[in-house]
Order: structure tokens, then C-alpha cells, then sequence
């Protein structure tokens, strides 16, 4: 039969299953076919906080969102347009998100008795027209699996395991994906079990043909390439482009890149990323703390190398001590906090955007670093370099706050030149700088306030360093109150003179009243509100902070050229404190802390009602 | 001059330095009459031998009255935060293979706030020299008991004596299996350097417990192994190849128990000569010289000093930079043409 085929501009899927059932990989796959398409994409994916929690429940389910558009698109988007349920657990996880009319493809061999008793389903919601607001596509997703795999050499187990590729064969057809990179991937996936990976793509063609000849689906849509612009393309994680931001940054810098970590969720990736790219010089030490994770950091900057950790809040807690001490030393240093629901162990697998104060503030002393973060998954390449520059040309520590939602979460990049990307390279310290031809480790660069890094192994600049208080110039320790008046205002000094670019105010008609300030991932649902706004007639300006310390120089005047400012957080109101106290602005605080990134559309409303009474 | 060997990169060079050339400027603050000022000492006249340039030694401490000792040397030097060193020494030792990183701790510094930066170092190899002096007391703070003072000991936050029995920081080193243990003490200069001079030569982690007297809080905790007339009945100087006796005139010696574990201290004059062990710090298995550190007594007699064991293991350092050394071998062209790779890997796609 002939399908009919309908364009889209915008499609959101999520994908969801047992959290053994391969939803990640179906999801990416699915990404990879929708990039090559040339859409613009956001994904999503939300893990279970076990790692094998008891199948088909619900504390089971695993899911991945993709969102791609024709036109670009900023967030994962709020409410799926379809979903692809694995099982009666997947089904009721994610039933609540959809939006009216969703499609809702289930595997109906999952639908047993036990398995809908074991979510709490007391009649068959396939049944009991509980889905009639839908539209339902009940497809036997395994059983359809093993007979197309009949006659392949492979056990039961692999031939059931294979239903993700059906899936996946089936919406790369509804959603007229191309199907060459994927099969390309299997062959490369399995080549080691030829005769499986030969199984899941028949399972892959399998899907895609029931697509084109199963009376259940009459529309094959279409979402045409989105005009971006031109270059060389590759989706990725935020916790990949910031490893491979690091990596550019030392190979920018010519400097070898040590990376002290201790696992943890949600940014063991960093670790496991850069423990791969030995070859551009990159150690990566698995420490048996958090402590050492940051102390073997902080000795390889000490001997000349860019020292890097990378963790989530409770690591950061445990590394407050060295980041003083790194504070006092004057050495560059590059903290990478991937943000999670706190306090304590909180919600490791969940999003939120509260370590501000601790970046800021949780430290012993005067102890200013600077702070910097990206707003998007790409964005997390130029935020790594962007850190990178500062600790190394103002010697400092500084922190990088990302979180689960962009360290997780996926858009398209556009590679850049490697040429193009900044020049770090620093010059050590290779001689006496003292008027009697002595070494001086804390005589600044007046431009700067930057100590020299003086390395070990350089002939007469032996020196001594350490957390005690030093003196001005000679770094010797000193006891002296106004040498330690004058160091403490010194350290601050250097923070706050960091250059940091202005802040860029999106205000596309000028007429805006009200402004939308935001810092880190809160960007694509604070941008799309905000187009959306716009696309109604109200006017809204739209800022948002990479540099969190030092601020931009120019934020007070951007602050207070509008009559409101509203700040959406992760948080309870930690940028929107320091806004306050510091510009003395009476901003708004927005904000939420459910582990989950804010919608656009409830950012939308929120915001309408100000503009409206502005 | 004489030149050790040392287990740094380089070969050693022929320098004219001086025990002068490794002092610094700085005033030295210890309390007068304290241990450590001999062991700066002995260390100033040692390092001279090792051959290696002053730029490239480099001492790591922590916090603690012994952990100020970086101040005093003339060498790259950091004093750190309380109990890290290890950590910072293993990020430096690591990421720069042409120096010789020594760690200066305390009882406190390394076995209770830093204890699991010390184990992990040893467990690792690290290309460390690791010096805990050892006054079973906390000086810096003023007098608190340490994890290596006595059970029962009455200091000011034990006025009824301490309720925690303490870290045998040797027996705990081994258990860590630390390819090099040794005890030496603060005022036996010749002893001390010759220890110095073998933990120098490893390669790998090098642990030295050194047993320093705190006169001020804890004076005398050693004394019966220095006093000259109750040293020769308390001490046992191991060394490798010879047979363990001691005593004034060898009156003591170390014996198997037969059927059972461990080493126990008999009279010479009753065992036959092939009974006493043998010294051998390169046994592969460290339950004998584990066995050795268990034997002194609460009052210290039976304390052996010098190298419990001295044994080849493949270091930290060498393994992580073979496998950066055979990375970067694989790097064909310029880093700038090979980051572009990397970042063009995986499925890319053009947009015209
Ligand atoms: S307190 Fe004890 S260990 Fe510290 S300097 Fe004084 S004598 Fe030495």
C-alpha cells in the first residue's frame, strides 16, 4: 500500500524501556540518523539511579529524548510526540509527559499479567481505553524480533535482545531516517559476533519494512534539514566536549594535561573520555580519593602541567581544602564540577544548578577563584579552553560548573578550526627576577597580578612555596598584619581584574522591558521561552552569564537598563542572591529544584506574567 | 666526593656541592633540643652525594612540626596541607620522571589524616622517598597523643590516658606492601644517612620511619634506643646477609619458634648458630619482615632498625609513562593536525 507522507517541522521522541533493554543505544542511534539528516537536535537521556534495578519496574525505566527540528532548537524539547513503551513500566513512567494525541507505539508482549501487576495496572490500559486520548500502536515488538531471526545461529537471549533494532527499524521509517550509519555501527559494534551483528540489522530492516507494509501506520513523515550554518557537524555530550576541550587545551597550551579523578556520577565520563587520548599527552590518575584526585592534580601544575579535576558536588566539598591551598600557591588549576540534586548523595542521576555558593563562597579564608559555565552540551568545548586561558594566564584555580542535564544531554557541533581555537601557551619563569639577582615567586605581573611559574628543575629558582602566609615578593611566610591586609587584597584583586568578555543582551526589537538572566544549562529553555514570547508579541531580553567570577564588567549597566530582572535557577536564588547584593537590583528568583531541567513552556507562562505587568 | 646512586631519571652528575649549598636563608623554628634539627642536618650532608642538581630535588610536606622542613633546604620545596603530600608528591613524581620528589611527614600527617594518601602510595610505587618522623605526639598543636603513641597515654585531650592502641607505622607500611620499609634513628647520623642513602637508590616507593625525639612533649620516648647503656639490649641492627643478633656481645638473637608463625628473640647461647636467621630484606613475601617489625616490646626492647625489606616491584611512574611513551608514539603528525582527528572523529556530517 502507498503511505502517505506529511511534513513536520518539529518531532520529540522519547524512547523507553527497562533499563536493560538498550534505550540509550536506540536513542543515539536514532540521533546519529536524524544528524546526518541535517536536523538540528537536542537529546536527553535520563538513567535509573541503579544500575540494574529489578526489570519491568518502575524505578527500572530508562529512557532517552530526541528532539530535531528544521529549524535550530535550543532544548530537548517539554512533550513528547511519541513514545516507544519497552514495557507496561515504560508506559506508565512516561505516559504523563505526552502531549494529547501522542502516539504511543507499546510492545505488546511485555503486557502480561505479571508484568502490569508489578507497576500497579489492575486492568490492561491497552484495553481499558484508559489510551483513547491517543493514538495507540500496539506492535509485538519481541515476538515479531525472534521470528525474523529464526533462522539465524544465535540463542534465544541475543534474538530477544535485538527488539530495540525493530524499534529503532521501524521509527527510522516512520520518521524517513537514513538507515546506512546504523548498519554501518552494528557491523562495527558486533564485529567480534558476526552472525549477531548480521541478526540485529535483519531486526533493523525487519522494523523498518513492518513500517512500510503494516496497515497500522498510514503516515510516514518528513522533517526537512534545518538551516544551520555550514561547516563540518557531530553530535555530542557535554561531558565529551568538555574532555575534548581539555584536550585542546593542552595541546593549545603545549603543555601536557594531568587529570586527577575519583569516580563519580554524573561525570566519571570526563575520566574515562581523557584516559583515552594518551597520545596528546594526557595522564589520567584514578585517585583514591577526592582529596588526592585534586592534591595529584595541583603537584603536576606544580611541575609545569595543566592540572585538571573533574567531579560533582560532594568531590568539590572534599576538595575545598587544596583549592585554598591552591588559592595561596598562586598555580593554575582547572576544577570541573558536574552539578547534581544535592545535599549530600541527593539525586546523583538528577539535574540542578546549586553549587553556585559553594563555588563562590565554600571555602576557608578569602579565598576568591574564578567560576565559569557553559550553557550547553557543545558549548562545554569553548567553556573548558575559556577556563583553561584564565587559570593559566592568571595562575589561579578555577571552577567549571557544569551539570547532569548538559553533561547527559547532546545538540549537534560545528567543529572548529583547530588553528582558530585560542593560543595558551605560557611562558615559565627562566630566571632571577630580583634586584640583587635573586628569585622572587611572588613578584606579579603588574598587568595580570600573575606570580611566575617557576618549575622545579630550573636551575636558581629554587624556592619554597606553601599554604602558609607569604610575604610579598619573596614569599617567605610572614606573620605581618598589613603584609597579610595586602595579600588577601592582592589575591582578590587578581580575581576580579581577570579580563572576561561583556555580556551579550539578546533583545532582537530593543523594546524589551523586562530581562531574562540565566547562567549554565538553564540557556535553551530560557532562550526558547523566550523566542516563543517574542513569536506572541511580547517583548523579552534575554542575558546569559559564562563568567560567574569575575562578572562582566558591563552586567550593571545591562542590569539596569531594564525596568525587571528575572532570574530562573536550579536553585533556590543563588545568582539571583549575589545579583541582588551585588548590583543592588531587586530581581526576580525563579526557581526550581526537581532534578529535572525547567520546560520552556513553564518558563513561558512565568514569564508572560511579568512582561504583562511590567 | 662519593656519589650514590639515585633513583631519579638522569644518571648522576659530578657536582661540587656542599652540605652549605642546600641550606636556604631561612631562620630554622624548631624548638631548641628537638630531634628534627639532626635530621636537617644529616640530610644537608647527605644530599650533597646523591649528585643530583639542586633544581631537581624537590621536597613535599604536610603539616606538622617536620613538614616545616622543606622551608630549610635549598631545593624547589612545598609545604603543603595536612596530610596531602603524598598525593601532591604522587601528581608531581608522576608527571615529571627527571626529579627526585621526597615526602617529609609526621605521625599524625601521615598515618591519621593522611593515612589513606600514604597507603595508596606505597600500593602504588610511587617514585617517592616518604620520611615520617615519628614522635608518637602531636608537637604543632602542643601535645596531644598521636596514632603512634602508647594505650593509655596522658597528654591534655587524654587526661586519663588514651583508649586507642596505636599504628606500628613499619607493620602498616608493609601491610601496604611497600617494596621498601626502614626505621632509623634521629641522632644516629651514620646510621640515618646510610638509610637515606638506600631509600635513595630505590626505585619506587622508599618508606623511612624516622624516630624523633620531641623534647618538649613527648621527651625521651626513645631514649633506651639511644642511651649507650641500655641501647646494645634494646636495638636490633638489621643487616642484609648477616645474622640477626644483638645484645653487647651477641647475646640475643632472632629464631623461627618452630610450628608457628612469626619471629621471636631467644639467647644466642641456646640455639645452634644455624637457627638464628639470617637477615635477607629481599624476601619476596613481606610476612617475614612483617614478622621483624612485630617484635619489639611495648618498653621498645627488640627494636629493630635499619631496611625491613628492599624489593623489585614495577613503579607507578614507569608503568603510566610507558603507556603515555607508547601513545605518543602513535602520534604521526603535528597535535594540531591530530586534535583536528580526534574532533572529526565519529559520525560527522557536513552542512553546505
Ligand atoms: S614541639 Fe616537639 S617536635 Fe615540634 S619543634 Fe618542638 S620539640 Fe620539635
Amino acid at each position: 500500500m502507498t503511505k502517505q507522507v506529511r511534513q513536520l517541522d518539529r518531532v520529540v521522541i522519547r524512547f523507553a524501556g527497562d533499563s536493560g533493554d538498550g534505550m540509550q543505544l536506540t536513542g543515539d542511534r536514532f540521533t546519529s540518523e536524524t544528524a546526518q539528516l541535517g536536523n538540528d537536535i537536542s537529546t536527553l537521556p535520563n538513567f535509573p539511579a541503579e544500575i540494574r534495578a529489578p526489570a519491568g519496574t518502575l524505578p527500572g525505566v530508562s529512557s532517552f529524548q530526541v528532539h530535531f527540528a528544521d529549524f535550530d532548537i535550543l532544548t530537548p524539547g517539554d512533550t513528547p510526540d511519541v513514545l516507544v513503551a519497552m514495557n507496561p513500566a515504560a508506559l506508565k513512567a512516561n505516559l504523563g509527559d505526552l502531549r494529547p494525541g501522542a502516539d504511543i507505539i507499546v510492545n505488546t508482549d511485555e503486557f502480561t499479567k505479571r508484568n502490569l501487576a508489578k507497576v500497579g495496572y489492575a486492568d490492561d490500559p491497552l484495553e481499558d481505553g484508559s489510551l483513547d486520548g491517543y493514538a495507540l500502536h500496539p506492535v509485538a515488538l519481541t515476538s515479531m524480533t525472534v521470528r525474523a531471526l529464526e533462522n539465524f545461529e544465535i540463542s534465544k537471549k541475543d534474538a530477544e535482545r535485538a527488539k530495540n533494532m525493530f524499534a529503532l527499524g521501524l521509527l527510522s521509517w516512520m520518521y524517513s531516517r537514513p538507515s546506512e550509519s546504523t548498519l554501518r555501527f552494528l557491523e562495527r559494534k558486533f564485529a567480534a559476533r558476526p552472525e549477531v551483528a548480521a541478526a540485529n540489522v535483519a531486526a533493523f530492516k525487519a522494523g523498518f519494512n513492518f513500517g512500510e507494509t503494516t496497515e497500522d501506520f498510514v503516515v510516514r513523515y518528513e522533517v526537512k534539514p534545518a538551516k544551520m550554518p555550514a561547516g563540518e557537524y557531530r553530535n555530542i555530550t557535554g561531558n565529551t566536549a568538555l574532555a575534548l576541550g581539555v584536550v585542546a587545551a593542552g595541546v593549545r597550551a603545549k603543555l601536557p594535561v594531568l587529570l586527577g579523578a575519583y569516580p563519580i556520577t554524573p561525570a566519571s565520563d570526563i575520566l574515562h573520555e581523557l584516559s583515552k587520548h594518551k597520545k596528546f599527552g594526557v595522564t589520567t590518575v584514578q585517585a583514591e580519593d577526592e582529596i588526592a584526585a585534586i592534591g595529584v592534580a595541583l603537584g603536576a601544575s606544580y611541575g609545569g602541567a595543566l592540572g585538571v579535576t573533574s567531579t560533582s558536588g560532594p568531590g568539590v566539598a572534599l576538595k575545598s581544602e587544596t583549592i585554598s591551598l591552591a588559592v595561596a600557591l598562586e598555580l593554575p588549576l582547572l576544577i570541573i564540577d558536574v552539578q547534581r540534586a544535592g545535599p549530600s548523595t541527593g539525586m546523583p542521576t538528577k539535574t540542578e544548578q546549586a553549587d553556585l555558593a559553594m563555588a563562590l563562597h565554600g571555602r576557608h579564608g578569602e579565598a576568591p577563584v574564578a567560576i565559569i559555565a557553559p550553557r550547553s552540551p557543545a558549548d562545554c568545548f569553548d567553556a573548558a579552553l575559556e577556563a583553561a586561558r584564565i587559570a593559566l594566564t592568571y595562575r589561579t584555580p578555577v571552577i567549571l560548573l557544569s551539570d547532569g542535564y548538559i553533561a547527559n544531554g547532546s545538540e549537534p557541533w560545528r567543529l572548529p578550526a583547530v588553528a582558530e581555537l585560542p593560543d595558551l601557551r605560557v611562558e615559565f619563569a627562566s630566571e632571577p627576577n630580583g634586584p640583587e639577582g635573586q628569585f622572587l615567586p611572588y613578584l606579579r605581573d603588574p598587568a595580570t597580578l600573575a606570580r611566575p611559574w617557576a618549575v622545579p628543575g630550573t636551575p636558581g629558582l629554587e624556592h619554597r612555596i606553601g599554604g602558609l602566609e607569604k610575604a610579598d615578593k619573596t614569599g617567605d611566610i610572614s606573620y605581618d598584619p598589613a603584609n597579610h591586609d595586602f595579600m588577601v587584597r592582592t589575591r582578590a584583586a587578581r580575581i576580579e581584574g581577570i579580563e572576561v568578555p561583556d555580556v551579550e543582551v539578546d533583545d532582537p526589537d530593543g523594546d524589551a522591558r523586562v530581562l531574562v538572566l540565566g547562567w549554565g544549562s538553564t540557556y535553551g529553555p530560557i532562550g526558547a521561552a523566550c523566542r516563543s514570547l517574542r513569536q506572541r508579541g511580547l517583548p523579552v531580553a534575554q542575558a546569559h552569564l559564562r563568567h560567574l567570577n569575575p562578572m562582566p564588567r558591563n552586567l550593571g549597566a545591562v542590569l539596569k537598563a531594564y525596568d525587571r530582572v528575572v532570574i530562573p535557577e536550579m536553585n533556590l536564588g543563588q545568582l539571583a542572591g549575589v545579583i541582588r547584593s551585588k548590583y543592588l537590583i531587586d530581581a526576580i528568583a525563579y526557581n526550581q529544584v526537581r532534578g529535572l531541567p525547567f520546560t520552556a513552556a513553564e518558563l513561558e507562562s512565568m514569564l508572560e506574567e511579568v512582561v504583562k505587568n511590567a | 666526593m662519593h656519589e650514590a646512586k639515585n633513583s631519579a631519571g638522569a644518571a648522576p652528575v659530578a657536582l661540587k656541592l656542599t652540605a652549605k649549598d642546600f641550606k636556604s636563608d631561612q631562620e630554622v623554628r624548631w624548638c631548641p633540643g628537638c630531634g628534627d634539627y639532626a635530621i636537617l642536618a644529616a640530610m644537608q650532608s647527605f644530599l650533597p652525594e646523591l649528585g643530583i642538581p639542586r633544581e631537581r630535588t624537590v621536597f613535599v610536606s604536610g603539616i606538622g612540626c617536620s613538614s616545616r622542613f622543606p622551608y630549610y633546604l635549598n631545593t624547589y620545596g612545598m609545604h603543603s596541607i595536612h596530610g596531602r603530600a603524598p598525593a601532591i608528591a604522587t601528581g608531581l613524581s608522576v608527571s615529571r620522571p627527571d626529579l627526585s620528589v621526597w615526602v617529609v611527614t609526621g605521625d599524625g600527617d601521615a598515618l591519621s589524616i593522611g593515612g589513606n594518601h600514604l597507603i595508596h602510595s606505597l600500593r602504588r610505587n610511587v617514585n617517592l622517598k616518604i620520611l615520617l618522623f615519628n614522635n608518637k605526639i602531636y608537637g604543632l598543636t602542643k601535645g596531644q597523643y598521636s596514632p603512634t603513641s602508647e594505650l593509655g597515654k596522658v597528654t591534655k585531650s587524654t587526661p586519663v590516658g588514651s583508649a586507642d592502641s596505636p599504628f606500628n607505622p613499619i607493620s602498616l607500611a608493609l601491610g601496604a606492601e611497600a617494596t621498601f620499609v626502614a626505621r632509623t634513628i634521629d641522632s644516629d647520623r651514620k646510621h640515618l644517612q646510610s638509610v637515606l642513602r638506600q631509600a635513595a637508590e630505590h626505585k619506587g616507593s622508599a618508606f623511612v620511619e624516622i624516630y624523633q625525639n620531641c623534647n618538649i612533649f613527648n621527651d625521651g620516648a626513645f631514649e633506651v634506643l639511644k642511651d649507650p647503656s641500655t641501647r646494645d639490649e634494646y636495638v636490633i641492627r638489621l643487616q642484609h646477609g648477616q645474622p640477626i643478633t644483638f645484645g653487647k656481645d651477641g647475646e640475643w638473637c632472632v629464631t623461627h619458634p618452630p610450628g608457628a608463625f612469626g619471629l621471636e628473640v631467644r639467647r644466642t647461647a641456646e640455639v645452634s648458630a644455624d637457627e638464628v636467621v639470617v637477615h635477607d630484606a629481599t624476601v619476596a613475601e613481606p610476612a617475614y619482615a612483617f614478622a621483624l617489625s612485630r617484635l619489639p616490646e611495648g618498653d621498645l626492647r627488640n627494636t629493630p632498625i635499619g631496611v625491613f625489606r628492599a624489593v623489585d616491584r614495577p613503579n607507578y611512574d614507569d608503568l603510566v609513562r610507558s603507556q603515555l611513551d607508547e601513545a605518543k608514539a602513535k602520534l604521526v603528525g603535528e597535535p594540531e593536525a591530530e586534535l583536528s582527528n580526534l574532533l572529526n572523529s565519529g559520525d560527522t556530517w557536513a552542512i553546505l
